[in-house]
């Protein structure tokens, strides 16, 4: 599996005078089982990019392939497509509908018009990757649980799918701190069970950097910068310049290594840091 | 002085069963009390669930207590005739910027409080005029709402609060839903509106913006867990780790490399790693 992003540009309301170039020349490509951050301001064009990805808006020019199929010249079924590339919504708990959490879950592959001993092994399945047990909630009403709970029954409906792409819109805005652990622990169990392509985009630096392979920078409708989160975080001036930050453990290391230039450091994560300054410095033993 | 006092609140919804019965639901504050004080800058966290945003509702008389009392500058919420007395002095700012928005101007959007206060029209324009600026959005003060980022229609909500003049303001998690840069700059009007004196209360998940206050709330299932400075609430591992909250990134680290409880500030932090180098 794989997605290649050729030329990408699209402009809303074109020929109004309120028209605004959302995506300028976009071309990346993501491969097989990678997982890839996207950050940019609001409006830097994010979510419009999301949005190509499995066809729910048709560029001006470009082309979108998904596994080798073009998504954007009208050779494909549009269904094909959403079938195999799962979108998560912002806020997709909103967008629960069922009586139960089990029929929530099982409304997509329903459609597809899969056997109901399929449709139950799959719903048991997702819920138990999104962390959540059939037994236990499969016959709660979805409105009945927990704001985190309801986030991860809503992807549990995409997963239901089984798609080759899943792609998330803020997974984690407006989560109490237990919740956004929870859905970030989530995704780590996604990608090592499913071995999927995961997208994701976020305002959450110290979250793009702990689940990304790739980060893919997004600024007036341009890729302004792709690299590992090591690569694209040490850019730390052309990111604020971009109204972005890096995760708040680097900004301390950037203060820490200044005040003290013997310690160097490039870490990412409170680990990280931990140990480059465990490196130069020894610290007694608290006593308790 | 106390400007707000909560006294023994308890706040219970109740639902109506199918054969039109009233049926107690769940008590989402049960009996807290705490007081803030004129011009303080008070943060309340807790887990999803835990009564924030039910006990913020309570402060301007938007929800009254099943049990217990609110007093708002000697105002109690329960007394129907000083209700728009305390609404015009507690005001409240929300989670999303959309749901707050309600003309297509940015300066009829800010007026429409004044407006209904029957402010005249001429101190109206001033207090708009001076609410924008402090809000750093009075060159989008002719621009449709709609045009505005997350972040832009927030500072809006915030500027439609600040003229109505209230002594305070409640935010109900303003920045859960903006981007970093979005974040930062409520962030600052925030605690630009406290140093000017306005008693600000400021729910939130992130431990950054409510490590910025002078006093921490932490609820739990309809209780007050604890109730002190970010200082000490930081210090207390115990704490942080049963009401299941985060550690702001500095404490994290200190944590993680065993330093004393007292580190609270990247500065805190160098100084006590320069001790060590020597």
């Amino acid at each position: 599996m794989s997605i290649e992003v050729k030329d990408l540009r699209y402009v809303y309301s074109p020929g109004l005078p309120g028209e605004t170039v959302a995506l300028d020349g976009v071309s990346f490509e993501v491969h097989d089982g990678e997982t890839i951050g996207i950050i940019g301001h609001t409006g830097s064009g994010k979510s419009t990019l999301l949005q190509h990805l499995n066809g729910l808006l048709k560029p001006a020019s470009g082309d979108v392939y998904v596994d080798g199929q073009c998504i954007t010249d009208g050779s494909v079924k549009l269904v094909e497509i959403r079938r195999k590339v799962g979108l998560v919504f912002q806020y997709p708990e909103y967008q629960l509908f069922e009586e139960t959490v089990a029929k929530d879950v099982a409304f997509g592959p329903r459609n597809t018009g899969l056997s109901e001993e399929k449709i139950e092994t799959r719903v048991k399945a997702s819920l138990a990757l999104v962390g959540l047990n059939y037994d236990e909630i499969g016959d709660s009403s979805p409105f009945e649980l927990s704001g985190g709970q309801k986030r991860r029954v809503a992807i549990a409906g995409v997963i239901a799918m089984e798609p080759s792409v899943l792609i998330l819109d803020e997974p984690t805005a407006g989560l109490d701190p237990s919740a956004h652990r929870e859905i970030l622990s989530m995704i780590e169990l996604i990608r090592e069970k499913m071995g999927i392509i995961i997208i994701f985009v976020s305002h959450n630096m110290a979250d793009v950097a702990a689940l990304s392979d790739r980060i893919i920078v997004m600024d007036g409708g341009k890729i302004a910068m792709e690299g590992t989160p090591q690569e694209v975080f040490s850019h730390e001036k052309e990111l604020s310049a971009m109204g972005l930050g890096v995760p708040p453990v680097r900004e301390i290391m950037t203060k820490i290594t200044a005040a003290l230039p013997e310690i160097e450091s490039n870490a990412l994560t409170a680990d990280e840091a931990a140990t480059d300054i465990k490196k130069v410095i020894n610290i007694p033993k608290r006593d308790n | 002085m106390q400007f707000i006092e909560v006294k023994d609140l308890t706040v219970e919804f109740t639902r109506i069963a199918e054969d039109g019965t009233e049926v107690k639901g769940k008590r989402a504050i049960d009996g807290i009390s705490f007081s803030v004080e004129k011009g303080s800058f008070v943060s309340v966290i807790g887990m999803n669930g835990s009564g924030k945003s039910t006990l913020a509702k309570c402060l301007n008389g938007l929800l009254l207590p099943s049990s217990g009392d609110v007093i708002v500058d000697g105002m109690n919420t329960k007394d129907e005739s000083k209700l728009w007395d305390i609404r015009s002095r507690v005001g409240m700012v929300f989670q999303n910027p959309d749901n707050q928005i309600v003309s297509s101007i940015v300066e009829d959007d800010v007026a429409f409080g004044p407006e209904n206060l029957g402010v005249p029209p001429a101190e109206i324009r001033k207090r708009v005029d001076s609410a924008l600026k402090q809000v750093g959005m009075y060159e989008h003060r002719l621009k449709g709402a709609h045009m505005l980022s997350g972040g832009q229609k927030q500072r809006i909500a915030i500027a439609g609060a600040v003229a109505m003049r209230p002594e305070c303001i409640v935010f109900d998690e303003p920045t859960a839903m903006l981007d970093p840069r979005g974040r930062a700059s409520v962030m600052d009007i925030i605690r630009e509106l406290n140093s000017e004196g306005i008693t600000t209360i400021l729910i939130t998940h992130f431990m950054s913006e409510a490590a910025q206050a002078d006093r921490i709330i932490v609820m739990n299932a309809g209780h007050v867990l604890s109730d002190s400075t970010p200082r000490e609430l930081f210090a207390d591992m115990d704490m942080i780790n049963r009401a299941g909250l985060e550690l702001p990134p500095v404490v994290e680290l200190r944590e993680k490399l065993g330093l004393p409880d007292s580190i609270m500030t990247v500065d805190d932090m160098i100084a006590e790693l320069r001790k060590l180098c020597r």
